[in-house]
């Protein structure tokens, strides 16, 4: 009896343990040791480094990695400043319309990467949408796609249109943790609102900042869909990422160790910007 | 002093909205912009002035698009994969998080520290693999590779989790005194009360699911089997583009998951919520 129910949490965890192992830790360990060898002559065989030592001098490399760091750089603060002035304004007690703005504000985080990279392709042609509101105030015409700055920047704009909401919704559920009194006593010494979000805002949402720019760096690294529907990595190679190099590598020239190589890159700077994330904001 | 300290306030207040609307502008025109293309034909999305008001091409832009992507399959193709999906995972990320939640056992939290740290790696890490593990099963361009490969999805099991912790323990001994078995008290006792974890779940996986791309472009080979990600994302490339058509599959894309999401919308930000709090 008591045996038979010691088994029990072992029957529920099973099909998750079962599938983890085949589909996420076996392709995890596979890609490190795919990253260890080459293909020649129809065979795998171990290669040590070569790969890696390959991808230092691979210009194309280095321009994907320096393009992924620029998205990254810009992309990730600005959306994180913003979806924190949002969510602070939408905490706010006066506010009426709250559940509107909420939702309308969310509503880019349910569209698909691909469909939202389209849309703005299309709005951020030479002669669309964007720039023409750009022409009522006075702004000569913009070549988005087509330069290699810009395009840089039309990835970044699409991007924080699409994950400000979201971000903004992490936020406002550790914002509702913070006890009202606080400001209430805040007032009361004499701190306008300004001084209230630095000296108690962002302060007590350090933890949520430090979850929610690990999952951005996590995204960001992997970037895909984005410049693969947006750009096509272009111009020239102006938005080659990381993950579209990945890419390429692995399903357009079958290069599976080098493209496993990469991937690892990538899993490597993710944990070495974590680490960084961690230490920058935690205090212990 | 009172009158300014008023006036700063309602100053504030307008101020606060002014900044609202703009980003609401901001998060909303484009649907309405894409709305109006997918009326319009592919020259009207470059007019000076813009074209703001719907045009009379729904039907030409819905015909074009299914003769280039054949619509019906392709969303045949997509609910199908993405409905069953969330069934599957959801019942794979409920009994685990159970465990998780309700029960003691050897290495419970070496696994759930396993697959918290899995969600750091990036996904692109485990593509090759899981793509030659389907070459050699002759599984490429199948429903099961779709379905199968994120089944286990360690948010959902952590989101799932969050819940179950909060579900009485003490039910749960009286069932079990009361000679209800197992599988019996997981089913009629606990999942029945755990209705608005398992809506908020199944919205995140089905989003997932139905937004996928990289793999799905990876491992299905020919236009019969796309997901419509897949099939939308053909439109462009092609030495002339009609933008009429492609703000149609936009459209499509766009609008079932905005409703799915606007009906379920309490259940999916309290459930974010209550995941991000703690």
């Amino acid at each position: 009896m008591v045996d038979q129910t010691k088994r029990v949490p072992y029957f529920f965890i099973a099909p998750a343990v079962i599938l983890f192992a085949i589909f996420t830790l076996y392709p995890i360990l596979a890609s490190l040791y795919l990253s260890f060898q080459t293909y020649e002559g129809g065979t795998y065989t171990f290669a040590g480094l070569d790969n890696y030592t390959r991808l230092m001098g691979d210009s194309i490399f280095w321009t994907a990695l320096s393009n992924t760091f620029f998205i990254f750089i810009f992309q990730v603060p600005i959306m994180l400043i913003l979806a924190m002035i949002l969510a602070s304004v939408l905490n706010s007690q006066l506010l009426r319309l709250k559940g509107f703005f909420r939702v309308s504000f969310f509503l880019p985080a349910v569209t698909s990467l691909v469909a939202y990279s389209l849309l703005f392709s299309i709005m951020l042609q030479n002669n669309g949408l964007f720039n023409e509101i750009l022409s009522y105030v006075g702004i000569d015409a913009i070549p988005w796609l087509s330069d290699s700055f810009w395009a840089k920047f039309s990835i970044v704009m699409a991007m924080t249109w699409r994950w400000t909401g979201y971000n903004m919704i992490i936020f406002l559920a550790a914002l509702q943790n913070i006890p009202e009194e606080m400001y209430e006593a805040a007032s009361i010494d004499g701190a306008g609102k300004i001084r209230q979000f630095f000296s108690i805002t962002v302060p007590s949402l350090k933890p949520i900042i430090l979850f929610a720019g690990i999952l951005s760096t996590i995204g960001t690294l992997q970037l895909f869909d984005e410049p693969f529907n947006l750009t096509s990595g272009g111009p020239g190679n102006a938005t080659m990422t990381l993950g579209l190099y990945i890419y390429e590598n692995g399903f357009e020239y079958f290069d599976f160790s080098y493209g496993s190589a990469i991937a690892y890159v990538v899993v490597m700077l993710v944990a070495i910007l974590s680490y960084v994330q961690f230490k920058f904001t935690g205090d212990k | 002093m009172r009158q300014s300290i008023k006036t700063q306030k309602t100053f504030g207040k307008i101020g606060m909205y002014l900044l609202l609307s703009i980003f609401l502008v901001i998060s909303v025109f484009p649907f309405y912009w894409m709305l109006v293309g997918s009326t319009n034909s592919s020259d009207k999305m470059f007019t000076s002035p813009p074209t703001l008001i719907p045009g009379d091409q729904f039907m030409t832009n819905l015909m074009n698009l299914d003769e280039t992507v054949g619509i019906g399959r392709v969303l045949f193709n997509s609910l199908f994969v993405s409905g069953l999906y969330v069934v599957l995972a959801l019942i794979v990320s409920a009994t685990a998080a159970y465990a998780f939640a309700k029960f003691e056992f050897k290495g419970r939290n070496v696994i759930f520290t396993i697959f918290l740290l899995s969600m750091m790696i990036p996904y692109q890490a485990t593509l090759i693999p899981l793509f030659q593990m389907m070459a050699n099963y002759n599984l490429l361009n199948t429903y099961f590779a779709l379905i199968a490969p994120q089944l286990c999805y360690p948010f959902a099991i952590f989101l799932m989790r969050q819940n179950f912790l909060a579900f009485p323990s003490e039910l749960l001994e009286s069932a079990r005194l009361d000679g209800a078995g197992e599988f019996k008290i997981f089913m009629k006792i606990v999942l029945p009360s755990m209705k608005p974890a398992l809506a908020a779940t199944s919205i995140f996986l089905f989003m997932y699911q139905w937004n996928n791309f990289m793999w799905p472009l990876v491992a299905i080979r020919t236009a019969d089997m796309y997901t419509f990600p897949v099939a939308l994302s053909t439109l462009s490339g092609v030495s002339y583009t009609d933008y009429g058509q492609m703000m149609m599959g936009i459209s499509i894309a766009t609008i079932p998951i905005m409703i799915f999401f606007l009906v379920l919308q309490k259940h999916f930000i309290s459930g974010m919520l209550g995941s991000a709090v703690k």
